[in-house]
């Protein structure tokens, strides 16, 4: 875990794959550790099943941008193998690109799965991720996005306690079975990659 | 007081809260759809006495917070851009009334067209009606400025508009909120002189918003949204930001040999001396503006000298789309940034599509099949989920051009001659503005076949509530005139697929008015109501 003052990170999926709820948990986390954050999201029609991206930037001292300036990115964070691929440009010469590795088909001409692995494969810093073995390994296959939660957050400074707190603040209200087992989907991802 | 995390959107809201906002108003429309929910929510759980509503259109609404404001309260009003243009006519006369309560209007572009049929620039209407208009480049002056907004409302008595954009409306930061203000109450205004348009009156009211435009400028020449940054050591160029142009410019800041002098512009009418100041201290301007070229296009007949000025007009920023930290970065001789990229960067698209399920599929299946072995027909449609339709397999529908306009389209296509003209429209956009259309095709019998999606919600904008709920639709439909014989309800499901094909038929096939209403609800909304 490195000491670097600001984090560039692309959320990137498909409309209802639950980017947002990522996106909710970092970023809540984020503040807890005395980041400031600004957090871009896609709302209205791309929500219907489209590819969905979210820019969401923490720091220690002033964002004036909202969106994320093109190769400034640390990480691409992806629900889904071909929406990584989409924002490749906005990562740094060094920057890391985790995805899912399993393909979300809502459209005729999906690729060969294994050609958009191996250009996932071929970048720099990538780590692909079964995210939905995990998920039930964890113990639901509806959290998904907490493993991929929990590999980005290894990667930042964020203590276990702060994401514990974000996790509970935002599922506590749908019962400590849920709670649970999103906090166990973080530590799977954790452990992945 | 607390620090919160919010979008854009709710920061506007809150600062309306707190600048003790009474009544708000609005239609859904994406990116400005969330004020009035945060306002709903808040009323909820922390004061009832804050009413949020939404109407039937962005003309209602705009109606009812001017009766607001002239029963002596604050009130906001909610919209997307091109709801404006619905609203233009009570926004427009409201400017030469003599405003009471504040009246502020939330207007929401959407450069980039993300959720949008165009991408035009509110800061026009706010010229064109004369007042004032606030433009915030972050959450916190989306709260500062809309509680500004009040207070000059009610001290130059005119309407007031705070333009967003949708990346600030759609972005989460944090903000620190002043002390609330309570709610305030004027009373009645008095003088009904200053709230009659009629030609004699409004001739006066004209000419003292005419004169009050000194005082407008005034205003925006001191505000602080205004700043001017000099530097005085680098004179090869200067910059004028507007919106989050502002923004992009400083990120850019760092790769700069050396930081250019900067006017940010957040009110207007623009501020002429600080414009006249940058131009004395620079060899040419370069503008770098979120929308339209509004700035840019009135800098030369302020200048009194002549100044090369650069940005949309001739290309140095882009003229089409939203601004990034990108795209603005050959307008400061910067080259791209270096970044990654994979081989062969082709990929395919992933655009919207209608949810699987969803019944929409299942109506413009029985449409596409009813129509397949006419010689000729014509689908018209209209702003929601449906325009989905358009996208293949279904590719159901021809047209689309504004909020209702697929009827009033259907009719003219009809009375032009044309066969079998079916229009589709769903509920929330039929009680907008489909109801007038469908007034003027019953007026005449016209032989065209209206079908109503139904799907109890306003869905595309993230499920609200429709003001009319869904069996009191029918009445409506009835009460414009349309026969009850040619009043069809079919129930959209993939199982009567066969049966409603034929009902649809059935309608085409009669020369005149008919109505079909296709029922099921969003998918969406079975769980919410449980
Ligand atoms: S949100 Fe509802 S109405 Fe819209 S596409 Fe999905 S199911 Fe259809």
């Amino acid at each position: 875990m490195n000491k670097k003052n600001t984090y560039d990170i692309i959320l990137s999926g498909v409309g209802g794959q639950g980017v947002l709820t990522v996106a909710a948990v970092i970023s809540r986390a984020a503040i807890k550790e005395g980041f400031t954050i600004r957090q871009s999201e896609v709302h209205g029609m791309s929500q219907r099943g489209g590819a969905v991206v979210a820019h969401m930037r923490l720091s220690r001292s002033e964002i004036v941008s909202d969106l994320i300036p093109k190769g400034n990115a640390d990480f691409i964070l992806s629900m889904e193998p071909l929406e990584s691929l989409r924002y490749v440009e906005y990562l740094k010469p060094d920057g890391k690109l985790i995805t899912a590795s399993k393909p979300y088909m809502n459209i005729p001409d999906y690729p060969e799965i294994q050609e958009i692995l191996d250009k996932i494969q071929a970048l720099p810093h990538s780590t692909v991720i079964d995210a939905e073995h995990l998920a039930k390994e964890a113990g639901s296959s509806r959290a998904v996005n907490m493993v991929l939660v929990g590999a980005l957050a290894k990667e930042l400074p964020l203590q276990d306690e702060s994401l514990k707190a974000a996790v509970e603040d935002l599922f506590s209200r749908k019962g400590e079975r849920v709670v649970e087992i999103n906090l166990n989907a973080i530590v799977q991802g954790k452990n992945a990659g | 007081m607390n620090d919160l995390l919010v979008l854009g959107d709710e920061a506007l809201a809150l600062g309306a809260i707190d600048a003790g906002l009474s009544v708000a108003y609005g239609y859904p429309g994406t990116p400005s759809t969330e004020i009035i929910e945060y306002l709903q929510k808040y009323s909820q759980e922390h004061d009832p006495d804050l009413i949020a509503r939404w109407c039937a259109n962005e003309k209602t609404s705009y109606e009812g917070a001017v009766g607001v404001s002239y029963a002596g309260k604050r009130a906001l009003v909610t919209m997307k851009h091109v709801g404006l243009n619905v609203a233009a006519d009570a926004f427009v006369n409201s400017a030469l009334l003599e405003i009471n309560g504040g009246l502020v209007a939330a207007v929401c572009d959407d450069p980039g067209m993300h959720s949008s049929q165009n991408e035009q620039d509110s800061r026009f209407y706010a010229d064109f009606a004369g007042i004032i208009c606030l433009e915030p480049k972050n959450h916190q002056e989306a709260y500062d400025m809309t509680r500004e907004a009040f207070a000059i409302s009610e001290k130059f008595k005119i309407p007031v508009l705070v333009k967003l954009v949708t990346r600030l409306s759609h972005s989460r930061a944090v903000i620190k909120r002043a002390e609330p203000l309570k709610k305030t109450d004027n009373g009645k205004a008095s003088d009904r002189l200053g709230w009659m348009a009629l030609p004699s009156l409004s001739r006066k009211n004209w000419q003292s918003l005419l004169e009050q435009q000194k005082y407008f400028k005034e205003y925006s020449e001191k505000s602080s949204f205004n700043s001017l940054i000099l530097h005085k050591d680098f004179r090869e160029y200067g910059v004028i930001t507007t919106g989050l142009g502002g923004n992009y410019f400083r990120e850019n800041i760092s790769d700069l040999d050396y930081v250019p002098s900067q006017l940010h512009i957040g009110v207007y009418p623009v501020p002429e001396e600080k414009i006249k100041k940058l131009a004395s201290a620079v060899k040419k301007i370069i503008v770098i503006e979120e929308g339209y070229p509004f700035v840019e296009r009135m800098i030369t007949s302020i200048l009194s000298i002549s100044l090369p000025v650069h940005g949309k007009l001739d290309g140095t920023v882009p003229p089409s789309g939203e601004l990034t930290p990108d795209n603005v970065r050959p307008a400061l001789g910067l080259a791209k940034r270096a970044s990654q990229k994979f081989s062969d960067e082709t990929l395919p698209g992933r655009p919207p599509q209608l949810c699987q399920g969803c019944p929409h599929t299942d109506t413009f299946t029985a449409l596409n099949n009813a129509v397949a072995h006419l010689s000729e027909h014509i689908v018209t449609s209209d702003i929601g989920c449906y325009a989905l339709g358009a996208l293949p397999p279904l590719s159901a529908i021809e047209t689309l051009l504004c909020m209702g306009a697929s009827v009033g389209m259907a009719r003219g296509a009809s009375e032009a001659g044309r066969k079998n003209v079916v229009a589709t429209i769903g509920d929330s956009t039929f009680l907008h503005s489909g109801i007038t259309g469908l007034i003027d095709a019953a007026s005449t019998n016209t032989d065209m076949t209206l079908i109503i999606m139904d799907n109890s919600t306003t869905a595309m904008t993230g499920m609200q509530d429709t003001i009319v709920s869904s069996p009191r639709i029918k009445e409506i439909v009835l009460a414009c005139g349309v026969s009850p014989d040619h009043l069809k309800e079919i129930k959209v499901l993939p199982k009567n697929d066969k049966e409603n094909t034929e009902i649809i038929k059935q309608e085409i096939s009669y020369h005149g008015l008919s109505v079909i209403i296709a029922l099921r609800e969003c998918i969406h909304i079975i769980g919410k109501k449980k």
